[in-house]
């Protein structure tokens, strides 16, 4: 592949297999910039970045301003709560305003499906969703499997399991879509109550049983129990769900001695994982971290360089 | 071309501070060069540091491009303060990959010096830029371009002037 056509990511269904590994190789690169001691390279010099948060992030928000600072671009912080949004003007409205000001590229995140793929259609500027409701949060995926193939070496073949809150999860979606695609086997495993039904269609195995889910794994993404939405009673309580589905040291005897495990953050260490576990040699939970710089560095240098 | 390398090593040992050398190969040709430097200056010294510089990044028509270039890893392991580093590219003709070049140097520490070797100078300088060690000067028009083989890269060694 030559070079990046696209003008925004919203997520890792539409693309083809080539360009997540046009991005993965890019990120590559890009990693070695934040080990130096002037971590700044002028590449994105003169751009202008706005972050749109219209839901709490702390790691995802400081990860893609790190990215743009590192690359030189000037990154602008919108924060609803203190916008014109509370007093009543409507996204597009909103998005059109910022337009104006001539900014090149939006970092968006919003508790609505659908909303970065709307601003993206009827504004100029690049859209980077970083995550919409339940539906994609790309550059998570990306540098969730960027993680995997650095340690294992390859995608294709691997068996990686998701576990958890698959039906509430952006997270478990981008990596479900970018996984198939470079031809990993995926197999989803949570709470009958917590996986949407007829996902098999898009190729992912679903089983409800932790021991089969961790069998053959070469990697195990943990996703956070989101503790604010039990109150719908999709399980009868965590201490329950965690006999069931916790990783923890009497789990991982069910999975291969160099299984990778995984977690997006924020963890509820003693629900979804054990604190043993989250801190054992096969927990990769802050190279994550690291990489998700390098893939967002790739990802801004990708839509903003030669547009 | 092995005879003009043999020779530009010639030179460099000469000229140059063999002890407190480091060479640096910009991406693609100019890393294989600065191989191929480093192997015949080996054989006098003790181990020289050999670093790969991708400029990419540091590229003054990145808002300009028309097509993206891609981007590679920049490897430098040594600590580049108080060297004499040794600059390698295959051709020189504008000057604007050097001034990048050295812009990324900079930001990796402060050398002792720095000084530049180029296989092929085609002259039209677009800044203020001139090799300190040359293997051959080809006078070109500025609508030619010339490429450089090598024997790692393209499975020979050779020096072509295309007429566009």
């Amino acid at each position: 592949m030559s070079g990046w056509k696209r003008k925004d990511l919203l997520g890792l269904e539409e693309l083809s297999a080539e360009e997540i590994e046009f991005i993965l190789t890019t990120t590559a690169s890009f990693k070695e910039v934040s080990t130096r001691e002037i971590k700044k390279v002028p590449a994105l010099r003169g751009k202008t970045i706005g972050s749109l948060f219209f839901e709490p992030s702390t790691r995802t928000r400081t990860s893609f301003e790190l990215a743009a600072k590192r690359l030189s671009a000037d990154i602008v912080n919108f924060s609803p709560s203190a916008s014109s949004l509370v007093k009543g003007e409507t996204v597009l409205d909103t998005g059109e305003n910022l337009e104006a000001m001539k900014m090149d590229c939006f970092i968006v995140r919003h508790s609505c499906a659908g909303v970065v793929d709307f601003l993206a259609k009827r504004l100029k500027a690049s859209f980077i969703n970083a995550g919409d409701g339940s539906h994609e949060h790309p550059t998570q995926g990306l540098l969730d499997i960027f993680t995997i193939k650095e340690k294992k070496g390859r995608i294709k073949g691997l068996k990686v399991t998701i576990l958890g809150d698959i039906r509430h999860s952006r997270v478990a979606r981008s990596n479900m879509w970018g996984l198939l695609k470079l031809g990993a086997r995926v197999t989803l495993c949570g709470p009958p109550t917590l996986i949407p039904p007829g996902i098999e269609s898009t190729g992912a195995r679903v089983t409800y049983n932790l021991k089969e889910a961790l069998k053959d794994a070469d990697a195990v993404n943990v996703l956070r129990i989101q503790l604010e939405r039990q109150k719908e009673n999709y399980f009868p309580s965590p201490r329950e769900y965690s006999r069931r589905y916790q990783i923890n040291a009497e789990t991982l005897r069910w999975a291969k001695p160099d299984v990778l495990i995984m977690h997006p953050g924020p963890m509820n260490r003693g629900l979804e994982i054990s604190s043993e576990a989250a801190e054992c040699r096969n927990s990769v939970i802050l190279t994550q971290v690291e990489n998700g710089v390098a893939v967002r560095m790739a990802v801004l240098y990708l839509l903003l360089v030669g547009k | 071309m092995e005879k003009i390398i043999s020779r530009l090593a010639e030179e460099v040992g000469a000229k140059m501070d063999i002890e407190n050398l480091a060479l640096v190969g910009i991406r693609r040709r100019g890393v294989e060069l600065a191989a191929r430097l480093q192997n015949i200056l080996q054989k006098k010294t003790a181990e020289i540091p050999l670093g790969i510089l991708d400029i990419t990044l540091y590229r003054d028509d990145l808002s300009a491009v028309a097509k993206q270039p891609v981007v590679r890893e920049t490897q430098i392991q040594f600590d580049l303060d108080g060297k004499d580093i040794l600059l390698v590219d295959d051709v020189l003709f504008t000057g604007r990959t050097i001034r990048a070049a050295l812009s990324e140097l900079v930001d990796f520490g402060r050398p002792r010096s720095i000084k530049l070797l180029v296989l092929v100078d085609r002259g039209h300088r677009e800044l203020p830029i001139q090799p300190d060690f040359t293997g051959k000067f080809i006078p070109t028009e500025k609508n030619q371009s010339i490429e450089v083989r090598l024997e790692e890269v393209d499975g020979e060694d050779k020096i072509l002037l295309i007429e566009s």
